[in-house]
This record gives structure tokens, sequence and C-alpha cells, in this order.
């Protein structure tokens, strides 16, 4: 592996085991998982329900210790990191409900630029345009004075992103970001989120089930399967059969010419 | 526009009560310009310490209620949901209803004013000790809610027996600690009071950011790099500290802990705590100045307990606010 490749990595796995540790003993969710996330790409995880796709997460974000194996943020050890400095890398979208929806989208976005605030957290000018581009590059600009609890579920996580992108940091989290929204705001959620990987150079990784969208969408996959977790571009894990694998046959079977899933009659 | 409205609220308490003084003869004896040297007792020695009572009582409780009300994300939260008021119950209790124990003498002695005042300090800090050592073990936040409470009950059930074996005038005693009083307090007295009252409030100025953080829930507060425990530590102690000193100088001044905070989200509307701080600590001494003025029934020799007079003024308010708002914002 040669330097100027390893600059485009953004988070690597090394024979990481996720899972959690009880009273009892240790119980392993999955292994061996090896994946590498590289600048300015959009990333979809998916798996059946249970899988361990958030556990993943967890562990990706700190929040959950690995069982075994590293993680490599930015070239250095994720365990090494302190708050403030994660805060400053990796910024997350989570499927958490907030606890106020008293404020206004604008003072929401702006508490991404928390990690960067002074003691009382007010704004510089600075702080002020990275908000507003935040805003603008979700297309939400003429929300910008609006409460939050007078949002759409679709609204409200445009805001959520953009939160994330205020946040300025090169890695960004989603956890199911698509739930409880429309097939159009499905589709526009996770196409705004390409187009930001575009734009913005950052690293998109997100968790959905929707497989046929992210397929469509995405440039490289992880998919979670009860052996393995495989890592690729969509077309190749198509042609390896992948899919197929996913889900028992006994009522969805992949079709390899649409990229999609159909009811077996 | 608030400020104007609690000067002349700081003004119109110092001006009423059982003895009626002009309004220049009021002036003229907080500058010790006056002739009359009763008048000059009573507003400097009496009415300016209440009504600056009134308004470090008032704005911590609400304060310590806005904080306790973000810390636990609960609308019913106030600033005794930790066990201060009912520690520093059990101290009083301890002291009035318990000195029976020791007997004649020496039980008069004891029941002092300081003696209230530290016994009631020393309760409600041994169990905010007791429900910190606790709750520093467990990670949820809503379980330091539940701890709180548990060690509430506790101390009331031992107020509870206490109370089953002592005499009618100590329960009195008691019960008259337990409406609340403003007005007991020297200057010496008030002093301590301020300079405990501006610690808390000092650390609660330091914890606007992380108060603001905790609106998106603790995990989003943790991704933005807070140091979770350590932010609802202080956030705790600088409510021990408001609420604590205030119970243990007024007593356990009801309502307005739990009220203010709701009036002042409904008036202006907003979550965010650089607003709703100064705008509660406002609120809050208007309120209580207000309830005070009220309480000692201008021109009439009588005072009535200053924790009736909270609630029958404040409920009406949080009632008429919500269904004129038809919704509670949070």
């Amino acid at each position: 592996m040669n330097n100027s490749q390893d600059e485009h990595i953004i988070l690597s796995t090394k024979n990481l085991s996720i899972g959690y540790k009880t009273k009892k003993g240790i119980s392993i969710i999955s292994n061996d998982i090896n994946i590498q996330l590289d600048q300015g790409k959009l990333i979809g995880l998916v798996g059946a329900n249970g899988i361990g796709k958030s556990t993943l997460l967890r562990t990706l974000t700190s929040i959950q210790q690995p069982l075994e194996g590293s993680i490599q943020l930015e070239g250095k050890s994720l365990s090494e990191y302190k708050p403030l400095e994660l805060a400053q890398t990796m910024s997350l979208v989570l499927t958490e409900q907030l606890i106020s929806k008293n404020l206004t989208v604008f003072e929401l976005v702006a508490l991404g630029r928390q990690p960067y605030t002074n003691w009382v957290g007010s704004l510089s000018v600075q702080d002020r345009s990275v908000i507003n581009q935040a805003l603008e590059h979700t297309n939400i600009i003429d929300l910008k004075n609006r409460k939050c609890y007078e949002l759409s579920d679709g609204q409200l996580q445009k805001v959520m992103i953009a939160r994330a992108l205020a946040q300025d940091t090169s890695l960004i989290i989603l956890d199911e970001p698509t739930t409880h929204l429309d097939m159009y705001h499905k589709a526009y959620i996770l196409k705004l989120l390409q187009e930001l990987s575009r734009e913005t150079n950052k690293t998109i990784l997100f968790s959905s089930h929707e497989i046929d969208l992210a397929i469509q969408l995405c440039d490289t996959m992880i998919v979670m399967t009860p052996e393995t977790v495989f890592s690729d571009a969509p077309c190749n894990l198509i042609s390896q059969g992948v899919f197929d694998n996913l889900f028992p046959k006994d009522l969805i079977g992949f079709d390899e010419k649409t990229g999609s899933f159909r009811v077996k009659k | 526009m608030l400020t104007i409205i609690l000067l002349l609220c700081f003004i119109a308490n110092i001006n009423l009560g059982s003895v009626s003084i002009p309004v220049s003869e009021v002036f003229n004896s907080i500058f010790g310009t006056t002739n009359n040297s009763s008048w000059q007792y009573i507003v400097q020695d009496y009415r300016l310490p209440k009504a600056l009572t009134a308004i470090l009582v008032g704005s911590g409780l609400g304060i310590s209620g806005l904080l306790m009300q973000t810390l636990f994300r609960n609308p019913l939260a106030g600033p005794f949901v930790l066990g201060i008021s009912s520690g520093a119950s059990l101290g009083v209790a301890l002291v009035i209803l318990g000195s029976g124990v020791f007997g004649g003498m020496f039980a008069s002695l004891l029941i002092s004013k300081w003696s209230i005042v530290i016994a009631a300090s020393l309760g409600s800090f041994l169990v905010l000790l007791a429900v910190l050592l606790v709750s520093s073990r467990v990670r949820d936040t809503m379980a330091i809610l539940i701890i709180g409470l548990m060690f509430g009950s506790i101390t009331a059930a031992v107020v509870s027996v206490l109370s089953y074996f002592s005499s009618a005038e100590q329960l009195q005693q008691y019960i008259f600690w337990g409406f609340g009083s403003l007005g007991n307090l020297t200057w010496n007295e008030l002093l301590i009071f301020f300079i405990i009252y501006c610690l808390g409030l000092l650390l609660t100025v330091v914890s606007i950011k992380a108060l603001n953080t905790f609106l998106l829930g603790e995990n989003y507060a943790k991704s933005l790099g807070l140091n979770i425990k350590q932010s609802r530590f202080i956030i705790i102690i600088a409510t021990s500290l408001l609420a604590g000193t205030i119970t243990a100088f007024a007593g356990p001044i009801a309502f307005i802990g739990l009220a203010i905070p709701h009036i002042t989200r409904q008036v202006f509307n907003t979550s965010n705590h650089k607003v709703l701080l100064p705008a509660v600590f406002l609120f809050g001494a208007i309120v209580m100045l207000i309830c005070d003025s009220i309480a000692q029934l201008p021109t009439s020799d009588y005072t009535l307990p200053i924790n009736a007079i909270t609630s029958i003024i404040g409920a009406p308010i949080v009632v008429w606010l919500l269904v004129r708002q038809r919704k509670m914002v949070f």
C-alpha cells in the first residue's frame, strides 16, 4: 500500500469483531469485518433485521467498544480519539427523537457548530457561513426560521443532515435515515446524500433497508450476511450473487437484471 | 422590558406592607435621610432585605427548575426532584420534632433560626450526596430522577414517623417552617445567601452550551464532543447550591421552580437557553415579588404563608397559558 492511496481512506477496520460483553460471557454478533471507507464516497450498509447493522454503527462511532480487531479513523486508532476531536472528525444522524422541537431550524443546525464554538456557544462569522452553506446544500434555506415542530418528517430529516454537515467532519454516519419516510422522500434523501458526497467530498455511510435505491445510488455497499460481511461496488456484489443470500429464500428473490427484489409467486 | 417590570415590582414591594409609609419617605429611608427612625428601621432592616430575598428566591428556584427540566427531559421535573427539599425537611424535622428527646432548656436553645438553617442545609446536602453517590453508578439520566424521588419518599416516611411521636406545639412549629418565609433574613444572612447563590448562578451560566446540546438527546450530545457525566455533575451541583440554600433560608417554597420555566417557555416560545435563562431569572424574581406583596396583605397586620400564595397565583397562570396556546411547548 502506498501513501497516496492511504490518504483517501477515511475509515478502515481490521479483523473487527463486534458484539456485547455480558456477565455470562461474550456474545459475538459478527466477526472478521474488514471494510474500508474512501473519501467522498457514498456507502450503504444493508442486511436483514437483527444482523448487527446497528451494532456495527455503534462500534464505528465509538458508542460501544469492539470485542477484537482495530478501527482506524483518518490514520489514527479510534480509541485514541478524545471526545472533542472525534466530534470534529465524525458526525451522526440518529434515529432517536429530538428532546425539544421548540428550536428554529437555524438554531438546530447551529448546534452542529458546538465542537468549534467558545464556552458560551456564540457563533462567529465563519460559523454562520458554514451553517448557511449546510442549509443551502440541503435545500432548506426557506425553512431557516421555522420551528422544528412545524416540519414534516422528511423536512426534519433534511434539517438533521444539515446539522451533521454544519459539524464539518470528513465522515458522516446516518442510522436508517429513510425510516418513516414515503417512497419519494426515501429516494430524495438518498439522492441528496449522493449529491452531498460528490459536492462536499465528505464520506457518507448510512444503514438502510432500501436495498433497491442503495444499489442505484451508492459507490460502495457493505452487505451483512450471517456468515460474512461483503464490501464492494454494487454491480460487483450483484454479479457475485451476494444479494441472493441476504434473506431466506422462501418469500422473495433477487432479480439480477433489474437490481431489485421480487415477491415469489 | 422585563427588567423595567422587575424594577417596578421591586419598588412596589418595598412600598407595600403592614405599616403604610409614604412613597417619598420609603426612598428617604433607604438612603437614611428620613427623620422617622421606626420607618427607617422597617424599610432598611425588614422590607429591603425581604424584597432582595424574594428576587434571589424567585430567580434561583426558576433557574434550578429549568436546569432539572432540561437535564431530565421531563416537564414535570422541578428544583426538588433530587430530594433537596425532602432532605431539608428531614433535617428541620429532626431538630424541631426530635428536640423533645434532648429535653427542656436545651431544646429551646436548639430551635434557634441558625440551627434550622444549618439542619436544613445539612439535611439537603446529605440526601443529595446519597443521590449523587448512587447515581454515579448509573449511566441513564432517567434513573437519577427515580433515585431522587425514592430518597424523597424515604425522608418523607421518616418525617411522618417523627411527627407521630411529637407534641402539637412542635408539629405546629414544623408546619410553620413548611409554609416558607422570605422576611426573616438579616443583612448578614442575606450576604451568605447571596454568595452561595452567585456560585450556583455561575455554574449555570457555564452550562448554557451543554444545556442547549442536551436538547438534542444524550447520544447526539455525546457525538458533539460533550462530556456528559461532567456536564450532568455541574448542572446537578448548580441546582443543589441554588435550591439548597433557598430551602435553608426561606423554607421549601413550592411551585415557582416548576411553573416559572413553563411560563417563560410559553411566553418566549423557544427552548434556547441563551434566551430562556435570563428570561427565567427575571420572571422568577417578578412573580416572587408579586406573590410576596400579596402575602403581606398590605395595610393589614396579617401575613399569609408565601407557599400558599405562590400556588394560588401561579397555578391559574400556567393553566391559562396552556389553554390559550392549546399545546405545551417544551
